[in-house]
């Protein structure tokens, strides 16, 4: 019988480990007593992919109890064969930090702290902020005369974190306001 | 990637340049190692030895920013020892193409300079062409304005001898390596080339890659199963977030941004739309208008129409010449210009070079909108070491931004492969994604202007952004739909109907797509392909690691580009151990092929389908800085004379003048005589913001540290341990002395010059671990893509008196 690495895993998945191995014919006593100890037992798994390099690496995160358990390499991924690098085998410890910024914050001019705030309070000040820029700085026609429509005084920044539709949606976005000052870590 | 990953193994000859694969793209290199395995010669060409090096048949160490001469010597070697593959060359490549009468090269410079502007006019570098416009060939080659021989006088300079002087590399290890990767020249051998930030991040950053494109058509290793010029691009979506141009000079799907000289869709199109009189020319970008319009109908949605120019004039439009790239963007902050702004997982204060100026430009923004993970740099600028918040005008907003496993949607590695990710748990705390915020900042302005109106409301109103962030209706949109029920040929289509390939996409406004590279990715008929995980394949695709059915790949699920090189005129695999396709009496079998056309020895088109004469081009008019690459020195360089010509620089490279901080030291200054290379990590990504988080990853490599030879060392009085100061004309920055026999002293044009290598993780967040190395980097960069110069600059160093950032 014919059997991929993830097939494999996947007979022997959680709650059918019995079931699995007896169809391959193996003897279960000491492997039963191992998968019956295994920290990913009774969690959820997805496929996810690394956020660092290019790679793309795909990765398994295992959720039990509403928290990540484990985030470990995918097998199944031909490029890694499940394999992770350092950063990579660090991703549940990131996900998990409590370093993660968890709450909408807001800096006053001059302040030296943040102030937690909601998020329906920091999305109607941003789209205020962005109108009145916009509507202050707005450039209609060039030196020359000739029509240009775009706002010159405000930025755009990143991102390659972002997931194409993410990408789509941001470079959208920008467009219709008129911002030409748009760049991300492509040049970094 | 011309390529992808798992083709790597393919190779016979790799060479890594500009890279440190092993370390900073650690799971590819298993590609590398199978190659190896199989019997390839690994090449390291860096400037110091890393765990790349250690795993290569050899190391070449190399002065950093000599690229261009290591590699103008390989093609003189190619040429003179005739190792290039003629068939292909002949047949595939423009070197029979004639170069126009007005092409000169002088001492530096090319014919069309305008020195008062610091710019060419291209045409003077312009092929000549018959009556009909067809570009003149002499197939002979004998002809001296061929391509070949103008490809041959140019680089008659980069003998062993000058080439070694100025690289700093022995010709011993100059011929070992020509020799090498020169061998896979022949129709059954395959060389590829894997480069990094090594190579893009010089004044002259396109042109090392154009040489190594030059080289790679020589020697027959385009198309081909382990051939290709492949980036390891180094974020994890960086591939896909440049195809979907989060750039200021481009839209989805390589078009160029509007310019203002451009004020209609027909001026537009015109202007962007190559033309060739070759019926056996592809010229695929004849296609733009197609893709123009069906992105212009997926903004506008119904809005856009042919009477209204479909929409076209509601985009913002650039001046010609307008460069609003970062280095621009943070001069003209700097200078008060720009008043607020938008930061999406990006830490520019740490990551962006000259950081003394990045952060005092920084200081001077009335507001700043940031999405992010975790506090860095560049959320709490106004708190940094030696600044008084109270003094800091910016008001911030600071949103949590979901992670990776908390949400969904695609990526596209390198490779280009398009992968789906899956939401395995809720966002943490109050956190959300990227493309949420996106989409409810922008709800909102749309219901200020519906309410108060404003300026140009027409661009906000007109554009259909979607209202709910819904990635796998993103997706939708990305691939396409057709907006009307339609006929293609013989297949009816109706309005709704997601779009089966660009192919299929129209001028008449019947289609939408946000980028067409991507459309054929999502069908009807076989759903979302991104989510694909089958791994079977034909045992052709098997024996060249193809997983044609893994995920989806752009173009049209094509995994190496300009395959149809890989076979000669009949349709034959040059390699047929490794074919790529093959034409099997009636069809290609394989990979995907460039267009199912018939090979050409019964009428099919040239390979080189992007290309609009559809050749390989060893001599390019296209290029800001020269249709053919030529050594520059760095801004920053410890000669005083170039013995290559009397140009020091590149005379197109970009620079900005808004602050005190925009110097450069002088030629050979004896003030800062040590050459400065930067670089990533295994333990830490990029700035570091977000590893540094990692408890592990920070106690794995916790400090910045500057490795230095041994000799450079003892020549300053520093031991391993020390705390160093290194200083630049812009910055001092504290690090740990390295004390490593990995970096070696280079002999340059008769002087022993030293080079130190220092990492831009460390950033003052963390406490103690040191601060961003770029406060001594340069702001200068590439003419064609405005890249800054990370890897070349001036410092020099002594032992710490006092140590404050360690």
């Amino acid at each position: 019988m014919s059997v991929s690495r993830r097939g494999f895993i996947k007979l022997l998945g959680a709650g059918t480990a019995c079931l699995g191995l007896s169809k391959l014919g193996l003897d279960l006593g000491p492997t039963q007593a191992y998968a019956a100890g295994l920290k990913t037992e009774g969690s959820k798994e997805s496929i996810s992919i690394c956020p660092f390099c290019s790679c793309g690496c795909n990765t398994l995160v295992h959720v039990k109890d509403g928290k990540i358990i484990n985030i470990e390499g995918d097998p199944d991924y031909p490029i890694s064969a499940g394999g992770l690098c350092a950063k990579g085998a660090a991703l549940r410890s990131l996900h998990v930090s409590p370093n993660r910024i968890t709450k909408p914050k807001y800096r006053a001019p001059g302040s030296s702290k943040w102030v937690e705030k909601d998020w329906d309070w920091m999305l109607e000040k941003i789209a205020r902020k962005i109108k009145d820029q916009r509507d202050k700085d707005f450039t209609t026609k060039n030196a020359d005369g000739v029509e240009v429509n775009r706002l010159e005084t405000v930025f755009s920044l990143g991102s390659s974190q972002m997931s194409n539709e993410e990408c789509a949606v941001a470079h959208h976005s920008l467009r219709s306001l008129g911002i030409v000052h748009m760049d991300h870590q492509a040049r970094v | 990637m011309t390529q992808h990953y798992t083709d790597i193994a393919n190779a016979d000859a790799v060479l890594i340049m500009g890279s440190n694969a092993a370390e900073h793209h650690p799971i590819s290199f298993r590609w590398v190692l199978k190659a190896k395995e199989a019997g390839a010669t690994i090449i390291h060409v860096d400037p110091k030895f890393s765990r790349t090096s250690a795993r290569c048949n050899y190391h070449v160490p190399l002065r950093s920013g000599t690229d261009i001469a290591f590699l103008g010597g390989m093609v003189k070697y190619i040429l003179e020892k005739k190792l290039f593959f003629s068939e292909y060359v002949l047949n595939y490549t423009n070197a029979s193409f004639l170069v126009g009468e007005k092409f000169s090269f002088k001492d530096g410079l090319f014919s069309g300079f305008d020195a008062a502007k610091k710019k060419y006019d291209k045409g003077a570098w312009a092929f000549e062409k018959d009556e009909k416009g067809m570009v003149k060939r002499d197939k002979t080659l004998a002809h001296p304005r061929c391509v070949i021989n103008v490809l041959k006088a140019h680089y008659d300079r980069y003998n062993l001898d000058t080439v070694s002087q100025v690289t700093g590399v022995s010709k011993e290890n100059l011929l070992k390596v020509y020799d090498a990767f020169s061998a896979t020249g022949k129709p059954d051998k395959a060389g590829t080339m894997l480069y990094a930030l090594g190579w893009t991040q010089h004044t002259v950053g396109v042109q090392n890659i154009r040489l190594a494109g030059i080289i790679q058509l020589l020697l027959g290793n385009f198309g081909v199963a382990g051939g290709g010029i492949n980036a390891l691009r180094g974020e994890p979506n960086v591939q896909g977030s440049t195809d979907h141009a989060l750039l200021y000079g481009y839209m989805p799907g390589y078009h160029n941004a509007p310019l203002s000289t451009w004020k209609t869709l027909e001026d537009y199109q015109k202007a962007n739309t190559p033309k060739t009189v070759d019926p056996l020319s592809v010229n695929w970008w004849q296609n733009r208008p197609k893709y123009i319009v069906s992105l212009l109908k997926g903004w506008f949605g119904e809005n856009a129409t042919k009477e209204n120019d479909f929409c076209y004039g509601l985009l913002p439009k650039l001046d010609p010449g307008m460069d609003c790239s970062h280095l621009f963007i943070f001069d003209r902050m700097y200078q008060g210009k720009i008043k607020g702004g938008l930061l999406f997982g990006h830490n520019p204060c740490q990551s962006f070079p000259n950081s003394n100026k990045v952060r005092k430009a920084w200081d001077k923004l009335d507001w700043l909108v940031v999405g992010e993970v975790f506090h860095n740099e560049s959320t709490d600028n106004f708190k940094r070491p030696g600044v008084d918040p109270k003094k800091c005008k910016t008001e911030i907003f600071l949103l949590p931004s979901a992670y990776r496993a908390e949400k969904e949607g695609t990526i596209s590695n390198s490779g280009r492969w398009h992968m789906w990710h899956y939401k395995a748990i809720e966002p943490l705390g109050q956190s959300r994604s990227m493309g949420d915020m996106f989409v409810e900042i922008m709800n909102r302005v749309r219901e200020l202007y519906k309410k108060e109106g404003g300026a140009f409301p027409d661009a906000i109103l007109k554009h259909k952004v979607i209202e709910k962030f819904d990635a796998e209706e993103m997706t939708r949109r990305i691939n396409g739909y057709f907006t009307k029920d339609i006929k293609i040929g013989d297949k009816e289509y109706k309005k709704g109907q997601l779009v089966p390939g660009f192919p299929n996409l129209q001028v008449d406004g019947s289609t939408s797509s946000l980028c067409w590279v991507y459309c054929g990715g999502y069908t009807d008929a076989e759903g979302n392909l991104a989510k694909r995980r089958d791994l079977t394949q034909t045992p052709m695709q098997a024996k060249i690691h193809l997983y044609p059915k893994f995920a989806w790949a752009w173009p049209v699920n094509r995994r190496v580009l300009y395959n149809r090189a890989s076979v000669d005129m009949n349709g034959k695999p040059y390699n047929p151990a490794k074919a790529v396709i093959e034409w099997d009496g009636t069809k290609w079998v394989g990979d995907v092929p460039d267009g199912p056309a018939k090979p050409m020895a019964q009428g099919g088109p040239y390979p080189f389908i992007m290309q609009t004469e559809g050749h390989g081009q060893l001599y390019g008019p296209g290029r800001e800085d020269g249709p053919l690459p030529e050594h520059y020195e760095p801004a920053e360089t410890p000669l005083a004379v170039n013995p290559f010509s009397a140009q020091m620089s590149n005379p197109c490279m970009k620079m900005v003048h808004g602050s005190e901080y925009d110097v450069l030291c002088k030629n050979a200054d004896p003030k800062y005589p040590i050459v400065l290379t930067t670089y990533c990590m295994t333990e830490h990504w990029c700035s570091g913001s977000e590893t540094r988080n990692g408890p592990a990853l920070l106690e794995a490599e916790p400090q910045q540290y500057v490795e230095m030879s041994p000799q450079l060392a003892a020549e300053r009085g520093i031991k391993n341990g020390d705390v160093v100061d290194v200083v630049s004309m812009r910055g001092k920055v504290q690090a740990v002395a390295m004390v490593t026999v990995r970096i070696k002293p280079f002999q340059v044009m008769g002087k022993t010059v030293h080079l130190v290598g220092m990492p831009f993780a460390f950033g003052w967040t963390k406490p103690k671990c040191g601060d961003a190395v770029n406060r001594l980097t340069t702001s200068v960069g590439d003419p064609n893509t405005t890249i800054p110069e990370y890897k070349a600059c001036l410092v020099n160093l002594k032992k710490a008196t006092k140590v404050t950032e360690l």
